[in-house]
């Protein structure tokens, strides 16, 4: 044993230690992301329980168990749980309840002492609400303009049918508001533009004026037939209702337009469930945010970060590659340049948030706000650049990318073997085709991994955007049909900040916590993916060069 | 083939370009040669230059923090109204500074150009007849409240209101006087006559409050409360006379704060009675006060804005600011001087304190102005202005203009000011500061409240300790379990394993922060807090039971023990840690029954120590697991890029492969291993997400681990957006990223350089 000791052998495995609590650390943070994040679309059995504290009346309980956890009957006893003196140890159950307009609490932790048998009935009813969260109950009767049309056994087909004729009108519905309304709301106000415009160069003729009426008379038209055209849908839609029976036998009555979706889990077979849920995830990829973001889909967020991460690549690749093979083939090599070299690697480890704070004053404020005043003057006082938006967002993140695109292209350019460009330059060529024909080309691998490196960091990257143009809730996508398609002055959504926002400023935060491990999730694999090709090309690229290097 | 071989009958064509053509092509491949170098250069000095221009830009805004402020005499006008000789009693400007107004002692008010003297407008306030003006009081600069007293005892309150209008775009602002009051004068009480010494003005909740004292030391106070009449319109005003404690000595001053708690009344020689009003009916003094040196008398005082400070002038040329303090054991109010500011030469004549901030404006008896500010107590500048004593002053809502009257009344001199930020000196920002409402001098940093008399305290302390406390924990949990990972996996490992291990971690690096701080918050927060002795019983039981099971593998069977080679610990140690890790868990609540009364928390609360759900471990444990990542990635290279001759030499030598590490690899590999703290260091300092979502957010100032803490970039982020820009806080987070900025660039030059050097070692071994 002392032997064993003064050998150093248990420093070794201390070390050896180390190692292996940070491997379990990585792979239990993923596998937590993993498991929550993708257990949010599984539908989870709904429990019909009876709860009776002592000394209080007996209560239904109809949810999904959320989580159980083992707390010391202390602390219990602390919160006001009447847990016996003598307990130790109490098991609790948070469950989720849904009806948050039925009974006001979502959420509720059950003692396991004092909660009944467990039951699974078969007809137990999620129906997922565009308002209000999930509604938990049983069916009793479809309604058709306040009458009844079916019940029983036939009531379950019957809902199926008229919710999806329901959701068919609804989707009519949004369509009109969201793209046709948006659509003149947008002509309209580029009328008024151009109108003010005219004013501003005093160009407003008594001719002009006349045309910014007809033009804006026959929006208007266009508009109020769309109204007209909504109105009748919107009754259409409000038709048929479902009347449920809540916990604690409360009938509700849920107009058919207020559901997304329904399902019975306690009726679902393995099959049906894994279809359910590959429907489940596609709704939440492709689907809007409802209600203050902590329901629905992340549509505009990934469609937000995926377009910022574009313009960024376009605007960080260029000037980061042309600076980069400045810096290795064309500066004059010395100490100022290596001081050069080492002050834009650091650059790299400057916190994120000074990029922030420099794009928010110099970009937003001081360029944005010289920008209006010479090409957007007609908009002001409200602002069109000189607000955080896409491309400001976009311009921060290339700034804080540029020297891992840099720092890469250069390596690739420094693992070029000489030999390669000394026989391009005594076959006569002269340095620029040497550079642009031969040696870019084999360096393109490395600008790749440059590339993909920084789309990695700046999809990630967080706090700058939330000074730059990253906003809660976007009204529009940056890209749409309307003239010029890609709206650079726009705010965005973006995955990263959804998380933070959802997580910690949302009104439900525990509900929407779900959500937040789902978002989570697809930002991580998309981050994980961008880094494993990273990774790969980089690997293969080594390879590469040292074979042809021997 | 054959097709382009030309045929051996006809002359043969050079399939080369003429000599012109080559020429040209030299000509073209020239031109593009140099297109390429130049467009290169200047893409790439264009990147440089926009990369240097975040320096550049956060000093640009930075800058005007430091700027020393500017004050100069900039021309004089004649005192407008030359008809009416009467003396001035009160001096006012507009916030557009285009119009300046002069009380007379007349009762007349002449409204005049700050710019040429020229008179705008003229209105007279009524006096009552056989009757002159004997004291003029005013409130608060902000407030436009001002209260003529007569010589028959009675008095006028009155406002200055402007109005503006925009008549063709153009903005047109007129002074208007009105009188809350009706246009009469009225009694304050019988007891006192006309002969007012004092006179001030409040408005209060209830209605506005005159009070006036004289020369035997009387004080009279009324509270004017106007009705209007809900049926008829009128206004009806009621007044409720309050007889006050009599000084013994005359009444130089007097003044009520705006909550109509206190009246301080000043005498002739320099003492303060403090009399409590908050019950008028039953005022009595609470205390006295000797406001200046003894021989002194106090010739000016006044509220700074809010009325929560007291600025005291004396004979002897002092300048102090005073405030209710609370007594922290008997919990009563005190005035309490506060700090004092450089001397005037001659005795203070005037104070005019500042709209919206606190700062101030001292006039003396040798015509020296003095412009001070009270949080950061500095005394920004002082300038002859005029040979005579000044008697008036009157300073812009803007602060950028001043007017200023001396004895001899024939002109105003206009001084104009450039003083943006006051409040930013050295010790405002870094030292304790002892501001209104607080008992003691402290570090605070809370920058806006909830009107325009709040005192914003920037003191960087709070957040600068933040952001150490939660780097500093990050370290003390990422430095030793990344400088082991990396020695083990650099040297012990085997490489098949090395060859998973060192990409999955530097995987982690590039995990978002966003993601780690909300596991942190929402996750890691209450699990911890639930589970408290964790904490302890996984730092025991780790450590132990993987030396037990090191020593447990040497006793087992050789034949077992080859079927591992070494270089394998790490993956055996797997089903150990989790074991571990599992029994840590499970054990908890019984460990809380057992030795903390069955809370841990409720446990720490008992012994003293505060704790949040979201504190500083929790922002360690995230952060710390952040740091790991960029730690390991370098410090491992800098261990595996040890020259191998190195430690075969020391093994051939006898020393075991620990000693081989302590005594060789270490200490080559040290610099290295530094610099990668370094750049975890830089890295934790900077981070925004994890501590935003993790920690409380609250600025405090101590290193307790279960208390939260506000950092410099956290707190960039969440209030940069909210500022207005340029303002002083607006300056001030920009000051704050900067220093980010430096501190972090500094740090990483150090370790690339560290770096660098061992690089050369390495190759020269």
């Amino acid at each position: 044993m002392k032997e064993w000791w003064k050998s150093g052998s248990p420093w070794i495995w201390l070390n050896g230690g180390a190692v292996t609590v940070s491997m379990i650390m990585v792979f239990g943070l993923l596998m937590l992301i993993l498991i929550r994040g993708f257990g949010h679309f599984w539908p989870h059995g709904v429990v019909q329980a009876y709860y009776e504290l002592p000394g209080a009346d007996r209560v239904e309980v109809v949810g999904t168990l959320r989580r159980s956890e083992t707390l010391t009957g202390q602390s219990m006893r602390e919160a006001g749980a009447p847990i016996p003196e003598d307990q130790l140890v109490v098991t609790r159950h948070l469950f989720k309840l849904g009806n948050r307009d039925v009974t006001g609490r979502d959420f509720t932790y059950f003692i396991d002492d004092f909660l009944g048998e467990w039951r699974y009935p078969k007809d137990m009813t999620v129906l997922e609400r565009r308002e209000w969260g999930d509604f938990y109950g049983q069916p009793l009767r479809v309604l058709e303009a306040g009458s009844t049309v079916a019940e029983g056994a036939e009531l379950w087909p019957e809902f199926q049918a008229r919710l999806a004729r329901t959701n068919q009108l609804y989707d009519e519905i949004r369509q009109i508001e969201r793209r046709d309304i948006g659509n003149i709301n947008f002509r309209l106000e580029r009328v008024r533009l151009d109108q003010r415009r005219a004013e501003l160069r005093g160009t407003l003729t008594p001719e002009l004026e006349r045309q910014f009426v007809e033009r804006r008379a026959a929006l208007d038209a266009e508009y109020a037939v769309l109204q007209e055209r909504l109105d009748t849908l919107i009754d259409e839609a409000r038709r048929d209702a479902i009347v449920m029976r809540a916990a604690g036998g409360q009938e509700v009555t849920i107009r058919l337009d207020r559901i997304v979706k329904a399902w019975q889990p306690n009726n679902m077979s393995i099959p049906s469930k894994v279809v359910f849920y590959v429907q489940s995830f596609f709704d939440f990829i492709f689907g809007y945010p409802r209600e203050a973001n902590t329901e629905g889909g992340i549509f505009p967020a990934i469609f937000g970060t995926v377009t910022m991460v574009l313009v960024m690549s376009i605007i960080v690749t260029p000037f980061g590659v042309l600076a980069a093979i400045y810096l290795r083939e064309y500066a004059k090599q010395g100490p100022l340049l290596r001081t050069i070299r080492i002050s834009v690697y650091n650059l790299a480890g400057v916190p994120s948030i000074v990029f922030g704070v420099f794009g928010l004053g110099f970009f937003v404020y001081l360029t944005g706000g010289a920008i209006d005043r010479t090409f957007f003057p007609e908009a002001l006082p409200a602002p069109t650049f000189g607000t955080p938006g896409l491309f400001w967002a976009s311009l921060t993140l290339a700034l804080l990318t540029l020297p891992v695109v840099i720092v890469s292209t250069e390596e690739g350019l420094a693992r070029i073997p000489s030999t390669i460009r000394q026989g391009s330059l005594a076959l006569g060529a002269t340095k620029g085709e040497t550079l642009w024909k031969v040696v870019v080309p084999l360096a393109t691998p490395a600008m790749m991994t440059g590339l993909i490196l920084a789309i990695a960091r700046a999809a990630g990257e967080v706090a700058p955007l939330m000074l730059v143009g990253v906003v809660k809730l976007a009204p529009t996508l940056p890209i749409d049909g309307n003239f010029p398609f890609i709206h650079l002055e726009r705010k965005i959504m973006h995955l990263g900040f959804h998380i933070y926002d959802v997580g910690f400023q949302s009104p439900h935060a525990e509900a929407a916590e779900a959500l937040v491990y789902a978002t989570a999730l697809i930002l991580v694999l998309l981050i994980v993916m961008l880094n494993l090709t990273a990774i790969t090309i980089r690997n293969h690229l080594r390879e590469k060069y040292r074979a042809e290097s021997d | 083939m054959a097709a382009i071989l030309p045929n051996e009958n006809t002359p043969r064509a050079s399939l080369l370009p003429n000599t012109e053509r080559r020429e040209r092509l030299r000509k073209i491949r020239g031109i593009r040669d140099g297109i390429s170098r130049y467009g290169v250069a200047a893409a790439g000095l264009g990147v440089i230059f926009a990369l240097a221009l975040i320096f550049f830009y956060l000093f640009y805004e930075t800058f005007p923090l430091l700027k020393p402020v500017s004050m100069e005499v900039a021309y004089e006008i004649s005192v407008p109204g030359d008809e009416e000789p009467a003396p001035t009693v009160h001096l006012t400007l507009d916030r557009f500074e285009g119009i300046g107004g002069r009380f007379s002692a007349s009762g007349g008010i002449t409204f005049f150009s700050p710019e040429t003297g020229s008179i705008l407008m003229r209105k007279q306030v009524n006096v009552p007849e056989d009757a002159t003006v004997t004291a003029f009081g005013r409130s608060e600069s902000r407030r436009s409240l001002f209260v003529y007293g007569f010589s028959d005892g009675s008095v006028l309150p009155l406002k200055l209101e402007y109005d503006q209008t925009f008549p063709e775009g153009v903005r047109v602002v007129t002074p208007r006087l009105s009188f809350p009051l009706g246009e009469e004068p009225m009694r304050i009480g019988d007891r006192v006559q006309g002969d007012y010494t004092a006179l001030t003005v409040v408005e209060g909740r209830t209605g506005y409050v005159v009070a006036g004292g004289n020369q035997d030391g009387s004080i009279a106070m009324a509270l004017f409360s106007a009705r209007r009449n809900m049926l008829t319109g009128d206004v009806q005003i009621s007044r409720q006379d309050y007889e006050l404690p009599a000084i013994s000595r005359p009444v130089r001053q007097l003044l009520i704060n705006e909550t109509l708690r206190n009246l301080f009344a000043v005498d002739d020689q320099g003492m303060l009675y403090n009399i409590d009003i908050v019950d008028p009916n039953r005022p009595r003094i609470i205390e006295r006060v000797q406001l200046v040196a003894d021989g002194a008398s106090v010739t000016a005082a006044d509220f700074l804005v809010g009325s929560r400070s007291l600025i005291v002038g004396g004979s002897d040329g002092s300048v102090s600011q005073w405030m209710l303090v609370r007594d922290e054991e008997t919990n009563v109010p005190h005035l309490t001087r506060v700090r004092g500011f450089r001397q005037h030469p001659g005795a203070v004549t005037y104070i005019e304190p500042e709209y919206t901030r606190k700062g101030f404006l001292v006039g003396d008896a040798t015509g020296t102005v003095g412009l001070h500010y009270a949080t950061s107590s500095v005394t920004l500048k002082q300038i002859p202005v005029s040979g005579q004593p000044i008697t008036r002053i009157a300073v812009s809502p803007i602060n950028r203009l001043a007017l200023v009257k001396g004895e001899d009344s024939e002109a105003l001199r206009v001084i104009r000011m450039d003083n943006p930020h006051p409040q930013a000196s050295l010790s405002g920002l870094w030292g304790r500061v002892w501001y209104e409402g607080r008992g003691q001098p402290e570090f605070i940093w809370q920058s806006s409240g909830a009107d325009d008399a709040f005192e914003s305290k920037f003191s960087l302390v709070p957040l600068t300790v933040g952001t150490l406390k939660a780097a500093l924990f990050a370290m003390l949990l990422g430095t030793p379990l990344a400088i082991m990972g990396a020695i083990y996996t650099a040297y012990f490992m085997a490489g098949s394993m090395r060859r998973i291990v060192k990409p999955s971690l530097e995987l982690m690096e590039a995990l978002p922060t966003v993601i780690l701080g909300f596991l942190a918050g929402i996750w890691l927060a209450p699990f911890i807090e639930n589970n408290l002795p964790i904490l302890v019983s996984v730092l025991v039981l780790l450590p132990l039971g993987m030396l037990a099971f090191g020593y447990g593998w040497t006793r087992l069977p050789t034949s077992i023990r080859h079927m591992i080679p070494p270089g394998w610990e790490a993956a055996l140690l797997v089903p150990v840690v989790l074991v571990l890790g599992w029994v840590a868990i499970t054990t908890s609540p019984w460990i809380e029954v057992a030795f903390f009364g069955g809370s841990m928390r409720q446990w720490f609360t008992d012994v003293g120590i505060p704790y949040d759900q979201r504190n500083a471990l929790i922002v360690g444990l995230a952060m710390g697991f952040a740091v790991i990542p960029t730690i390991f990635s370098i410090a491992e290279d800098a261990v595996f890029n040890v020259p191998k001759h190195l430690t075969q030499g020391s093994l051939a030598l006898g020393a075991t492969s620990w000693q081989t590490v302590v005594g060789v690899v270490l200490p080559t590999a040290s610099p290295g291993i530094f610099s990668a703290v370094m750049i975890g260091f830089g890295r934790a300092v900077g981070e925004t997400m994890i501590v935003l979502m993790a920690s409380g957010n609250s600025p405090i100032v101590n290193f307790n681990l279960f208390e939260g803490m506000r950092t410099l970039a956290a707190n960039i982020a969440v209030e940069l957006p909210e500022t207005s820009v340029g303002g002083t806080h607006f300056r001030i987070l920009f000051l704050s990223a900067l220093v980010l900025l430096i501190l972090t660039f500094v740090l990483n030059t150090a370790a690339e350089i560290v770096r660098q050097r061992l690089r050369k070692r390495y190759a020269s071994l």
